[in-house]
């Protein structure tokens, strides 16, 4: 008979056990897919220098969050980094999930295991977040090797990355739990491109009328650019404390969400 | 012979999804190394049984017991020691055939200096060590079938939980899948085998309960469960569309009783010959005829009126 300790928190819902998801993850990603995992950091890549170096030759020197000037690569390079781990963690959390849960059912063999929905769900998130990670920490690298990080605050994105990564990657698993068809799967398109355009990335909010730009505030990707751009050169204030508090908020309800869907839909 | 521990114990178990009662009160017990089966049509409630064993369905009432642990509050713990064959195989495409076993072995948090031995061994077991690095998808449904006891092996389980382990599969691969359930049972593995097939229920089954609608219609050993509620051979009469019912009467006094199928009349008989020589002597000429020792199929068509298979 296999010795096992009974897990502290929630025995009947994990064993302890969730390396096993990402263990998993790395082996499937290792032989399938390293493309579409490179095409979503490639995406913001492309818009810094596209925009950066393109745009940026036209637009000159912008009103950075101090009111000092900045080059614009500078001024949208923390938003795309933003974009970049927000990317990360919910096309892990919406597509692989949604394909896992569906098609590939590896769930419901890991639960035939002693792994219970919590280790998944933990396991997940934290795939998801390696994912936001990685993305997060090649762009940033590129973004210094153009010269465009300037503060040692600028380390700090790197964690903020995370935290980022964290809130999207909980809620996008909560979301995927509800879907069932792959037509419903374009909804996360739907929401991802219009937040991506019009949350201060590519210049601020502050051209908008007043009740549109409520509704970008409200949005969680307009905390992490702000709070991602004010960290860039080193200029935190209590708002920054705010963004910060935003995505902790989004983070606890994301993952205590995307528990009890797993637990609806596996242990009913 | 003394008496094997109990690993399972279920009283009043109950499932209920709004309206229907898919598992409704039965009470069972298991022994250790025991093969127990559980019958039934589709829809009678042996897989949502199986899935309350593991503790990823959860009970709506009755007490459930396993390996002396309660499946709603130790799910893990239980699944430890549980090698579960699901009616679907559900292996892992993205990973080759022996990543199929070390990976699940790693759900099980099984280090890798057991598994590497362990899953050479499976591989043997299942006769697929030469398609060790081949793609999932390459291999028969037979392989599938055999690879997938394989995977439920990995952590070397006191009970394995076989869900329709052959349905889907063409007779050579079914029996192939047979001797590797047999010799499981030699080595004193417990076996719980859910099936509608009643020629695999009496090969494999030591013990087991009949179910429908989710209740226990009866329990017992194959062989006795077919002396008590059958008679030792059945004689299969068939006269064509409409005419079977049609010529009931004719036949009234030969053997216990009978049944009335689709196609064919069911005579319930001693001896089967003997009542075929007496259908001939009443001048009765069916279109074929069929004497046949009596099976679990027909145990079940007593008890429920109806075919396993419809």
């Amino acid at each position: 008979m296999i010795e096992m300790g009974r897990s502290l928190l929630f025995p009947s819902l994990r064993s302890g056990n969730a390396t096993g998801v990402l263990l998993r993850a790395w082996t499937a990603f290792k032989s399938t897919s390293w493309a579409t995992v490179a095409s979503g950091f490639m995406e913001p890549v492309l818009y810094l220098l596209a925009m950066g170096m393109g745009m940026g030759a036209l637009v000159g020197d912008v009103v950075g969050p101090d009111g000092n000037p900045m080059s614009y690569a500078a001024y949208i390079a923390p938003a795309l980094l933003t974009t970049s781990a927000m990317n990360g963690a919910v096309y892990e959390s919406t597509w692989n999930v949604f394909f896992k849960l569906r098609f590939g059912k590896i769930y419901q063999v890991m639960l035939q295991t002693p792994m219970g929905p919590m280790d998944i769900a933990l396991g997940e998130v934290g795939w998801a977040l390696l994912r936001g990670l990685a993305y997060g920490v090649a762009f940033m690298v590129v973004a210094f090797v153009m010269g465009l990080v300037t503060s040692l605050w600028a380390l700090l994105m790197v964690p903020v990355a995370l935290l980022v990564a964290l809130g999207f990657a909980g809620f996008g698993m909560g979301i995927t739990s509800y879907l069932t068809n792959f037509r419903q799967m374009d909804v996360v398109g739907f929401v991802m491109l219009p937040m991506f355009l019009f949350s201060a990335t590519l210049y601020p909010i502050t051209v908008y009328p007043e009740w549109i730009q409520w509704v970008v505030k409200v949005m969680p990707l307009w905390h992490g650019v702000e709070l991602m751009r004010g960290l860039s050169i080193g200029y935190v204030t209590w708002g920054s404390l705010g963004h910060l508090a935003y995505f902790l908020v989004m983070a606890g309800v994301g993952l205590t969400l995307m528990t009890l869907r797993l637990r609806k839909l596996f242990l009913r | 012979m003394t008496a094997s521990p109990t690993v399972i114990h279920a009283a009043d178990l109950m499932k209920v999804y709004g309206k229907l009662r898919a598992v409704d009160g039965i009470n069972f017990e298991v022994r250790e190394g025991e093969s127990f089966g559980l019958l039934g049509p589709n829809g009678a409630g042996k897989s949502t049984t199986m899935r309350m064993i593991g503790g990823t369905l959860i009970r709506d009432g009755g007490t459930l017991e396993v390996l002396g642990l309660d499946p709603d509050k130790d799910g893990p713990l239980i699944r430890a020691n549980l090698g579960v064959v699901p009616q679907q195989d559900y292996l892992d495409e993205e990973l080759r055939v022996a990543e199929n076993l070390t990976m699940y072995g790693r759900y099980f948090g099984l280090p890798y200096s057991y598994l590497r031995p362990k899953v050479a061994e499976l591989l043997e077991f299942a006769k697929l060590t030469d398609r060790a690095k081949a793609n999932v998808e390459e291999l028969s449904g037979g392989m599938k079938r055999r690879l997938v006891i394989a995977r439920g092996l990995i952590n070397d389980p006191r009970i394995l939980l076989l869900d329709e382990p052959t349905t889907g599969l063409d007779p050579q691969a079914r029996h192939i899948v047979w001797d590797q359930l047999y010799r499981l049972k030699e080595r004193g593995v417990t076996l719980i085998v859910t099936t509608h097939f009643m020629d695999e229920a009496e090969q494999l089954c030591e013990r087991l309960i009949v179910m429908d609608n989710g209740q226990i219609k009866a329990e017992g050993r194959p062989m006795a469960l077919i002396r008590e509620y059958s008679t030792p051979e059945v004689l299969e009469l068939r006269f064509g569309v409409g005419r079977n019912e049609e010529l009931l009467p004719q036949l009234e006094g030969i053997g216990e009783r009978h049944e009335l199928l689709a196609d064919r009349l069911l005579l319930y008989v001693r001896d089967g010959d003997a009542a075929l020589s007496e259908v001939a002597r009443r001048g009765i000429t069916p279109l074929t005829s069929l004497v046949r020792r009596s099976s679990l199929e027909d145990v079940f068509l007593r008890l429920t009126g109806r075919s396993l298979i419809e």
